[in-house]
């Protein structure tokens, strides 16, 4: 390891404990906010951080420089852009938009890397976080997408339920498993790939169609720590430690705070998720 | 490139606690705006997409790296900003009820 690199190294770790220290200061109203700039902070010095890496390693092509600035600069103003025009009402569904493409980056960053390695590198060690970081990710995209679209109005808010959707989850699960061993088994086959895919995306949508509107605080809160989930296979997969900590930090914090805000509206988050029944968007939220 | 996994699986699981322990007493009214703040945290993928796309190659792998960190440099602009905002209102009428929550 080179000096930058290690330099590099321990900011990545500052970064990662900065990033704890925010989301614990954001427990209380008084320093609420200046958790969330720790923890902003934190997250640009790691960008930065990764930028200076990838010059000092040199493998990066100009081509690939030009595709990372303009992304990250497409990426920012979208985000900065929603984030400052949204009416204050409108934002839950803008949060879990936000969600929807954290867990599609996680989604086809796997899948690239799956595409760029050589076959030799893809060993089950990779290749399960893989797996596994494409279902979660993918079943969070299409599923925050239909959270948001529920409180935005787009899509109807009461609970939708279709005959056969049982009889779909179960076909789809089976398609999860499927999939994953298949990947693990063939992992250079770019059909078990698209399997997981397809079975994970439509998941996504099976899942959160029959909850009712009331109940998307929680299911977005929900789906958020699934993307935590996904972001930590996906440190897996590169092997970036930073990755594991954020990811397994935002996975298990998501997790309380989803069972939090079920308690608050004195539901269980099983009788959430289960769904068909109860509230539309009639009922105001509790959390 | 795969690091040792026991030490990965280590820093997973004390990350896991971590996460569980860092939650505590939360008020109601922090709930949105602390979930929002995870959201944001989470973009940390960006970082990830772009490690991705120095070695990416070819048009198609071009594509889904900038799409992967165009998704992921969002997640992490927006989410701070609009977590910001959340929080700012609190500031504003400390008094006032928060109004987050279902249907708009």
């Amino acid at each position: 390891m080179s000096t930058t690199e290690t330099i590099i190294r321990y900011l990545f770790l500052a970064a990662a404990a900065c990033l704890v220290l925010g989301l614990h200061l954001m427990n209380s109203p008084a320093t609420a906010r200046r958790g969330n700039l720790l923890s902003a902070g934190a997250m640009g010095v790691a960008i930065a951080a990764t930028a200076v890496l990838l010059a000092e390693k040199g493998s990066i092509t100009t081509t690939g420089w030009i595709v990372m600035l303009l992304a990250l600069a497409v990426g920012s103003l979208a985000g900065l852009y929603l984030a400052r025009t949204v009416e204050m009402t409108a934002m839950p569904q803008l949060v879990s938009l936000f969600n929807a493409v954290g867990g599609g980056a996680a989604v086809l960053l796997a899948v690239e890397h799956f595409q760029q390695v050589e076959a030799a590198e893809l060993v089950p060690e990779v290749t399960i976080p893989g797996g596994l970081d494409v279902l979660i990710g993918a079943v969070t995209f299409t599923g925050s997408l239909v959270a948001a679209g529920k409180l935005q109005g787009l899509i109807p808010g009461r609970p939708i339920v279709f005959p056969g959707a049982r009889l779909l989850n179960v076909v789809l699960s089976v398609a999860f498993a499927v999939g994953v061993v298949w990947l693990v088994v063939q992992p250079e086959n770019l059909l078990p790939m698209l399997l997981l895919l397809a079975a994970s995306l439509v998941f996504g949508v099976t899942m959160v169609l029959p909850i009712g509107g009331a109940d998307m605080p929680v299911v977005i809160s929900l789906l958020n720590a699934f993307t935590g989930t996904a972001v930590a296979m996906a440190g897996f997969v590169l092997g970036e430690m930073t990755l594991i900590i954020a990811g397994a930090l935002v996975g298990a914090s998501g997790a309380i705070l989803t069972k939090l805000m079920a308690d608050a509206m004195n539901r269980s988050i099983a009788n959430i998720i289960i769904g068909g029944f109860g509230t539309g968007d009639e009922a105001v939220a509790g959390g | 490139m795969s690091l040792d996994l026991l030490t990965a699986i280590t820093v997973f699981v004390l990350g896991v606690l971590v996460g569980f322990e860092v939650i505590s007493k939360v008020p109601a009214t922090l709930h949105t705006p602390l979930m929002s703040g995870a959201n944001s945290i989470h973009g940390i993928v960006v970082i990830g997409a772009m490690l991705v796309t120095a070695t990416a190659e070819g048009i198609v792998g071009y594509v889904l790296a900038f799409v992967a960190v165009a998704f992921g440099a969002m997640n992490v602009v927006g989410g701070y900003v609009v977590t910001d905002r959340m929080l700012h209102m609190f500031k504003a009428k400390p008094a006032a009820k928060s109004t987050q929550g279902g249907a708009s």
